[in-house]
Parts: structure tokens; C-alpha cells; sequence
């Protein structure tokens, strides 16, 4: 299959490492749900989830459905050792916790800090989809 | 000196499961530390040393720290088997008696059953139904939530560069300088991989690996090694060598904890710094000399701006026009051309950030960057990235 293909618009993901404690999350992003983990005890949010609140420590983490919107905290375009240049940064959710994720969908020269974005899955390599964000 | 009756033992806890059906392994740690702080009345937040072994999953004790939200000042990761936790309980005493840290957390826990059995998934590491008994890789506790996007040191580290430059308008040009001092030192290194002075011209022209970081604000990949042997006073007097005496260590882990009110814009450094000069009893305007973990420019930048050279934000200003370059600037740094000119071994520049103040404060610096009476040096490195998870390490020696 030599023939000439049209290069990849975005860079492939491969299958996240799934357990027990994330389980419900991987789950719920294969229908398109975005969810994050509230201490039922302090009340925070916290990313990544975690069975226990990385502040207060109480075992009361619950999962709660987040519209997955936020603002680019920061990012960085990779261009080396990729076939297709690609952007890691962080949101800043509305929520308050910083997730790590690519920016996707848009011009990547165009990307701002504090630019509004907001979830959307990616297919992977064989495992769930997993969340990453567009500018809206 | 001895820790007879220099720490107690507070609390203790152990873990009822004997099959660990739908844990993970860093909530089984964290489980046990909660039911040991809650047996000695502690909460999470008076812990500031953390002891784990091979079994703590991730990266040295940066992983779990980070998972469990600790705030650390002292950590230790050695790795002895199943005694390692009698040996910790050592070491906590030590650290304790030495006053690095005043509440130290011991953990251990594992699932080799349940792994075994394919139950409780470990997710992505050896196996893939989880890690055999004693390695923990498997269940690093973020890695399904950030090795999936492509993260390497290149752009974990252009993400902090370019939130600083949004913040405080640091500029590339800034950064540039660090690389142009590393290599009017490199110059001088016969062991340097590359001796060429650069501008900031070169630096800036040089390809875009991550933005904003040029291939010249990365350091190099090299093999290599080094060894320090430290010593007791009475031992050091007994040898034939200057006398480089070591008055201060900080060390720090730092991450997102959670991710609330993530700031990239500093290191560790803002709590190992303050911790070695003030049991040194010096401050950062005494240093003669510099030894800064190069792996970036931005990150000499920021450490330097951490360990209080200069104000944060001011970096830029700081390491411009040559003010780190030895016999130019006021503060000479990494005069054996560094890890952005001279080498990186095993991809971990800390050892010869020891080595090349040390050569510095005997005199034994090449003559071209030798600082005159040098009597007073700092060493201070970041491991990880800084921005995701690191640990940060000071160390401030005096030639006596």
C-alpha cells in the first residue's frame, strides 16, 4: 500500500492504562460522558480521580458528570519525533482542577493561554476513548 | 551522635485484605496511611517525610506523594526488598534526629494475588493483568490519565516556559543566554560534546523542538557516569584533599496534588532552597559559584528565580547579557559547560552538578572559568519534569 495517503490530521493515541479506581471514568467517556471526582467530605474536586481526596484524605470521593469546559492554563506544539505536530497543555476546568491533555481540532499555531475549550473524546489504539479539548 | 531516643513510633496500621478484589495499589497505600495517621491522631497534612519501596508504584516516591497529596520536606525510596521497611524506619530516625522532617510516613502495599488472578486490573504494565508480585509499574496511579497525550521532558518543559512567558514576559532571547554562558564554558572543556560558542542569533535560528524550546535550550544526550564519596569530618582531615564541607540540603517533591491552583511558573525549589541556606546560614547573594540543573534553559531560569538569586518573574532580566558566564557575570554557573553543553548522563544531570562545585571550591576548575576564592557553592537539580511531577534537591558546600 504505497500509495499516497493524506497525512494524519492529528497525532494517534494509543489505549490508556485503565484500573479499578478509574474504571467508572473510562466507562462513562466511551458514551461520551466526562466525569470528574468531588470529596463528598471537603467538597473539593480533584484530577486525576482518585479513590481517596488527595486534600482532606476521606475514602467520600464521588464521581460527578463535568460539561468539560474550561480555559488553557498553558501548552506546548511538539514538533520533534512526530510525524504530525501535536499540542500538550493543561484546562483549567470550571471546577477548579488542571487537567493534562492535547489541545485538538483547531489551527495549532492559533492556540492561546486562556482560550475557552471544552471536551471532546478520542478514539485509541484498541482501548477507550479518552478526553481531550477543543476551543469553542 | 546516635538516634538512640531521637524518634518514637506513633501510629501503625494493617491492612485486613488478604485479596485486594477491585483496590488498586496506590489506594491500598494510601488506605494504610490513613489508617496509621488515624491510630496515632495525625492528619495528612503534619506529614512531611515519606519513606516507599520498590512497591510503590511510579516514579521513586514522586508518584504517590503526589497521589496522596503529601507536602514533603524529606523523602527516601531505597530499595532493600521486603526489609526495606525496617531500614526506613532507620532512616526516618536518622532524618527525624537530623530534623528534616518531624512526622514521616512509611508505607508499603501491593496486590501480587489478585494481579495474578487478572482481577483489579494493574492496566498497561507487564502482564497487562497486573504487575508481577514486587514490581509496582503497572499501577503508576496517573498514567492512564497523562501517558496517553504525548508528554516528553521537551514539552512538559515548553509548557512551563511558555506559561512563564505569559506571567512575567520572559522572552526566548532570555533563555537563549543561559545557553550562550553554558557554552562560553564548554569552550574550555576538553570532554565537552559541543565547545562552539553560540549567540543568541544561533540559539533562536536552531529548530523548534517543543514551543517555545529551540533545540539549543535543550541540553545534550550522553553516556557517562560520576561518583561523590562523602565523608566524616575526622576522615576528611585524614586525606590529602581540600576540605569541601557540606553545611546545607534541601530537598521537595512537587506536583499537581490534585490539580487545584496549578502554578508551572515555579519548582520545588521555592521549599528545598530556603531549607539548605537556612541550615547553612547563608543566603543566595553569598554563593560564588552555581551548579544549576540544565536541562532547559528554562530550567536554570526558574530555579535560579526558586532559590532566591533573583525575584520570581525577574529571571529573564537575571541570566541576560552574560550575567552567568564566569569572570563576566556575578554569578558563574555550571562552568563545565553543563548539561546543555557538556553532558547528561543517563539523561540525569545531577551528580555532575555536585562534581563541577566541587571542583570549583578546591580550585581545580579549569583556569579560564575558575572563580577566585571560591569559598562558597550551591548545587541544585530537578528530577521528573517539572511539569508534571519532580523533585527538587539543594545542597550548598563550603571550602573550609
Amino acid at each position: 500500500m504505497s500509495d499516497v495517503q493524506e497525512a494524519p490530521k492529528t497525532r494517534r493515541i494509543p489505549a490508556p492504562a485503565t484500573n479499578t479506581e478509574s474504571l467508572p471514568f473510562w466507562e462513562a467517556a466511551k458514551e461520551g460522558r466526562f466525569l470528574i471526582k468531588r470529596c463528598g467530605e471537603c467538597g473539593k474536586a480533584h484530577w486525576y480521580p482518585r479513590a481517596l481526596c488527595p486534600y482532606c484524605f476521606s475514602a467520600d470521593t464521588r464521581w460527578e458528570e463535568s460539561p468539560g469546559e474550561g480555559v488553557i492554563y498553558t501548552f506546548s506544539v511538539m514538533f520533534r519525533n512526530t510525524p504530525v505536530p501535536y499540542a500538550i497543555g493543561y484546562v483549567n476546568l470550571d471546577e477548579g482542577p488542571a487537567v493534562l491533555t492535547n489541545f485538538v481540532d483547531c489551527d495549532l499555531a492559533t492556540l492561546e493561554i486562556g482560550q475557552r475549550v471544552k471536551v471532546r473524546f478520542q478514539e485509541t489504539e484498541g482501548g477507550p476513548p479518552v478526553p481531550v479539548f477543543a476551543p469553542v | 551522635m546516635s538516634i538512640k531516643g531521637k524518634a518514637y513510633i506513633a501510629g501503625v496500621f494493617e491492612h485486613p485484605t488478604r485479596e485486594a478484589i477491585g483496590y488498586t495499589t496506590p489506594q491500598l497505600h494510601a488506605e494504610c496511611a490513613k489508617g496509621a495517621l488515624e491510630d496515632a491522631g495525625l492528619s495528612k497534612d503534619d506529614i512531611d517525610g515519606y519513606f516507599c519501596a520498590g512497591d510503590a508504584p511510579g516514579f521513586g516516591a514522586m508518584s504517590m506523594a503526589d497521589y496522596m497529596g503529601l507536602k514533603l520536606r524529606h523523602m527516601d525510596s531505597t530499595e532493600t526488598g521486603g526489609s526495606s521497611y525496617i531500614l526506613h524506619v532507620g532512616h526516618a530516625a536518622e532524618a527525624i534526629a537530623a530534623g528534616k522532617c518531624s512526622v514521616a510516613l512509611i508505607t508499603l502495599a501491593g496486590r501480587p494475588r489478585t494481579a495474578r488472578m487478572g482481577m483489579g486490573g494493574g492496566g498497561g504494565g507487564p502482564g497487562r493483568g497486573g504487575p508481577p508480585p514486587g514490581a509496582a509499574f503497572g499501577e503508576v496511579p496517573e498514567a492512564g490519565f497523562e501517558n496517553i497525550y504525548g508528554g516528553s521532558t521537551h514539552n512538559t518543559y515548553g509548557m512551563c516556559a511558555m506559561r512563564h512567558m505569559h506571567d512575567y514576559g520572559t522572552t526566548s532571547e532570555q533563555l537563549a543566554w543561559i545557553k550562550v554562558a553554558a557554552s562560553h564554558h564548554a569552550q574550555w572543556n576538553e570532554h565537552a560534546m559541543l565547545r562552539e560558542v553560540v549567540t543568541v542569533e544561533d540559539v533562536l535560528a536552531s529548530p523548534m523542538i517543543a514551543t517555545p524550546l529551540h533545540r539549543m535550550d535543550c541540553c545534550v544526550v550522553s553516556d557517562g557516569g560520576g561518583a561523590v564519596i562523602v565523608v566524616s569530618p575526622e576522615v576528611a582531615r585524614s586525606l590529602n584533599r581540600p576540605l569541601v564541607k557540606i553545611i546545607g540540603a534541601g530537598e521537595a517533591p512537587k506536583g499537581p496534588r490534585g490539580g487545584n491552583d496549578l502554578d508551572l511558573t515555579y519548582s520545588g525549589a521555592v521549599w528545598s532552597g530556603p531549607a539548605a541556606f537556612a541550615e547553612a546560614g547563608v543566603t543566595p547573594k553569598d554563593m560564588k559559584y552555581a551548579s544549576i540543573y540544565d536541562s532547559f534553559t528554562i530550567t536554570v531560569l526558574m530555579q535560579l528565580e526558586d532559590l532566591g538569586f533573583c525575584k520570581k518573574g525577574d529571571g529573564g532580566k537575571f541570566v541576560a547579557d552574560g550575567n552567568l558566564i564566569s569572570g563576566v557575570g556575578k554569578l558563574p554557573f555550571n562552568t563545565d559547560g553543563g548539561g546543555l553543553c557538556n553532558n547528561h548522563p543517563t539523561n540525569r544531570g545531577g551528580i555532575t552538578k555536585v562534581i563541577e562545585a566541587v571542583r570549583q571550591l578546591r580550585g581545580e576548575a579549569h583556569p579560564k572559568v575558575q572563580v577566585p576564592n571560591c569559598d562558597l557553592a550551591i548545587a541544585h537539580g530537578t528530577g521528573g519534569s517539572l511539569g508534571t511531577r519532580h523533585g527538587a534537591a539543594t545542597v550548598i558546600m563550603e571550602r573550609e
